[in-house]
């Protein structure tokens, strides 16, 4: 099956796991990406800039009802949920979409959210990955996403900043791979290269 | 049959039901937000399927009171996203002055944070008096809190700090008084606002502005909606009216696209240009 799409979430310790995998992924990456980072709800710009520095591919903040297209790093916009929704029965593009619901798991963005809709959106089609982080958010998107037959990747917790939140998701029994951080991106190059 | 077309087919029936059966409208609301929503109320009535919960709210009206609160999302605060208010004072003020009398809707009001953070900086301008506000929501219950204008205290170091980002020229405090832990919004601030119901879903246009607000209400929306939305407002603002959106919403891609202008800022301020 292929993959065609491919959600990451990650808190405390994020940044410098991101610019790993995100270093990893060539220019011809063929699958978009998106990203839910916990941070401050009145963060500016600062974020996607940085991650930029380390991606071949665009990084960009989505708009509402924004097309998902390959060759672009989506990264969930500050104080918003991001979800992924196919635009109608007849038109079965999957688009972003955005909320302003209140936090899951203390958090908007929420990892959960872009995780189970995601999951909603491309079921078998689809890898998660779980990094670093101080709590348990995406441990239940995860389960949805292994429900519908989609693939997740847990950070190996002794290469994470904080290794709670990937302890959990393994806790859990919701990962399918648990790798180095370093492993990461060579494994969704070999997923998504056919 | 997959599980969540399934899904979406009980989601439909749910909706379509209580569009015949009450009146409400939610079936171009934007789908992944509303499915989580909708599983959020069926946790809460301790019931276990979409189905269930259709059963539950067309035979109790009580259950159907419940499903509205919950649908209506009611997150604001004053001076939200103050960098949208700093570019209001630096951008939008300019323009608006060179009007003799300004209209301004306010669509998607809520418990009216954001209208009295308008009219605070309208004041502070020297255009208030020139001004009448719309505010308008769907929701009767949070136009109640919105005419009121009581607001918890604790909230007031929050929105003192907005307020001061957003280029508030005074002592924040100076615009309420404070009593059993609520802060209470001076009387005047509201002498040129009109609180109403409106439903953006079915209601049309009512009168013609200079300026509409409307931020984070079209994400709720799918684009079919949206549409209808954009065709509204276009017929309510006058030429070289102004639209304020939210943060990540946009004019693009929408077919009044080539009808606007963004002001400069980086906020969503489009400009009517035809």
């Amino acid at each position: 099956m292929t993959i065609q799409f491919i959600a990451i979430g990650t808190s405390l310790g994020g940044l410098e796991a991101l610019e790993v995998l995100l270093a990893g992924l060539p220019k011809n990456f063929p699958v978009p990406v998106a990203i839910v980072q916990h941070r401050h709800k009145s963060s500016d710009d600062k974020l996607r800039v940085a991650l930029q520095e380390y991606s071949a591919l665009v990084v960009t903040e989505p708009q509402d009802k924004e097309e998902i297209v390959p060759g672009y790093i989506y990264l969930a916009p500050a104080d918003y949920h991001l979800m992924i929704e196919v635009t109608s029965d007849a038109v079965r593009e999957p688009s972003f979409s955005l909320c302003v619901d209140a936090a899951v798991t203390y958090a908007r963005p929420s990892i959960d959210v872009l995780f189970e809709t995601a999951a909603d959106t491309y079921a078998e089609r689809l890898i998660a990955v779980l990094l670093t982080g101080a709590n348990h958010d995406g441990m239940q998107g995860m389960r949805k996403i292994k429900a519908r037959g989609g693939k997740t990747v847990v950070q190996e917790p002794s290469t994470a900043a904080c290794p709670i939140m990937p302890e959990a998701a393994i806790a859990a029994g919701v990962a399918d791979k648990v790798l180095p951080l370093a492993d990461i991106a060579p494994y969704l190059v070999k997923m998504c290269n056919f | 049959m997959l599980r969540e077309q399934l899904e979406d087919i009980e989601i439909q029936l749910l909706l379509e039901g209580i569009h015949r059966y009450y009146g409400f409208d939610f079936r171009n609301y934007a789908l992944a937000s509303l499915k989580r929503r909708i599983w959020k109320i069926i946790r809460a009535e301790s019931l276990t399927s979409i189905s269930g919960l259709q059963e539950k709210v067309l035979h109790d009206p009580e259950c159907m009171e419940r499903f509205l609160c919950s649908l209506s999302v009611n997150v604001t605060t004053m001076f939200r996203d103050p960098n949208f208010f700093l570019m209001f004072r630096k951008k939008v003020v300019p323009i608006l002055r060179t009007y003799p009398f300004i209209r301004v809707w306010h669509a998607g009001c809520s418990s009216g944070e954001e209208v009295y953070s308008l009219a605070i900086l309208l004041q502070e301008e020297g255009l208030y008096h020139r001004c009448r506000l719309y505010a308008t929501d769907i929701n009767e219950m949070v136009l109640k809190k919105a005419k009121a204008g009581i607001y918890p205290l604790d909230a007031m170091q929050y929105y003192t700090q907005n307020y001061l980002q957003a280029g508030g020229k005074k002592a924040f405090s100076e615009y309420y008084t404070s009593a059993y832990e609520h802060a209470i919004f001076s009387s005047y601030l509201k002498e040129n606002i009109i609180f109403s119901q409106h439903n953006l879903v079915i209601d049309n246009s009512f009168n013609e502005f200079n300026i509409i607000l409307c931020r984070n209400v079209l994400i709720y929306f799918n684009r079919f909606l949206q549409q209808r939305v954009f065709n509204l407002f276009h017929e309510s603002l006058v030429q070289f009216g102004i639209l304020g959106l939210g943060r990540q919403e946009t004019m693009k891609f929408t077919p009044h696209e080539q009808d606007y202008e963004q002001l400069e800022g980086g906020e969503k301020f489009y400009r009517r240009i035809r």
